[in-house]
């Protein structure tokens, strides 16, 4: 995986499978510091502390169909090749939290790359949960919430394609409001 | 480009519903790309995205797209899924953005399954 909006996808469908109704996606570059944040925090179930410790391990999967687990190992060493770290916290019953920080003009560090296509895949995919999108550049900020456009949309479903191709152009305007170096 | 506002989220809900008026509102096809990590990282979001378009392009309101799990045949991905009513599930393999364009075209509109990319058919024993 070469561009971090395919990370975030794929961490957020943990969240899913986790049994979430929010997931909560954050992206902070900070240039004067250097630093590039990802946040994804979930309402899901949770994890106690002997898979929280596994969680990072490659051979450690939940999952019965394969005896790997790649998506969090993969993650961590994206951010670990630009001087960064992942840190993964969680609770049962308390959702989890995880943060990741990269080197943001680092040479390894992986492009963001289509957040917009990303997040139309998982608003596509889950319908039934509210995402929100939230990419800050020094003081700049763009927010998209799947709450408030469902709000706007009533019954028409937000997975319809006039609802996505919304949202895909959406956010790929914020982010060129917002100056994104990303 | 004209900025994009809150008010062209209610043109598209008037547009929606006129258009849900005319048809009784009923999906004819299920779409699923398989969106595990084996499926991200060997190209599925490029099959959605092209998936998307190809809706979008043809201008039908009685597809759903939705997005899986891995289900464990990681070496074949990406995979899609194509259930049209009262037929039995096709699964693709190997997929890309091409290939999806040609099972939209010729399976999911004309009917036509696009023998020589199928892995399997009939469902998958969920997980």
């Amino acid at each position: 995986m070469l561009e971090l909006a395919l990370h975030i996808l794929d961490i957020a469908e943990n969240s899913t499978r986790a049994g979430a109704r929010h997931v909560d996606i954050r992206l902070n570059e900070d240039p004067d510091h250097d630093l590039l944040t990802l946040e994804i925090t979930d309402d899901g179930a949770g994890m106690d502390k002997d898979t929280l410790a596994k969680a990072l391990d490659p051979f450690y999967t939940t999952k019965k169909v394969r005896r790997v687990g790649l998506g969090l190992p993969m993650l961590a060493q994206a951010a670990e090749i630009t001087g960064g770290e992942l840190i993964l916290t969680s609770e049962p019953g308390q959702g989890t939290q995880l943060k990741v920080t990269f080197g943001l003009r680092h040479i390894d560090r992986q492009p963001l790359g289509d957040a917009a296509g990303a997040m139309v895949t998982l608003i596509a995919g889950n319908p039934d949960i509210d995402f929100t999108y939230c990419h800050e550049h020094g003081d700049q900020i763009y927010i998209l919430s799947t709450e408030e456009i469902k709000k706007e949309i009533e019954d028409v479903p937000i997975n319809h394609i006039e609802v996505l191709k919304y949202i895909r152009s959406h956010i790929a305007e914020g982010m060129k409001e917002i100056g994104s170096e990303a | 480009m004209a900025k994009i506002t809150i008010e062209d989220l209610k043109k598209i809900k008037e547009r929606v519903h006129a258009e849900t008026a005319l048809r009784d509102g009923h999906l004819r096809v299920k779409v699923t790309v398989h969106m595990g990590t084996c499926g991200i990282a060997s190209g599925a979001k490029e099959v959605m995205d092209s998936l998307l378009r190809e809706i979008e392009e043809a201008g039908v309101s009685d597809i759903a797209v939705t997005t899986s799990g891995c289900m464990g045949l990681c070496s074949r991905e990406p995979l899609v899924t194509v259930e049209i009513l009262n037929q039995d599930p096709i699964k693709y393999e190997y997929m890309n953005s091409n290939k999806m364009r040609q099972v939209f075209k010729r399976h999911i509109l004309e009917g036509e399954i696009q023998n020589p990319f199928v892995l399997a058919r009939g469902a998958e024993t969920q997980k």
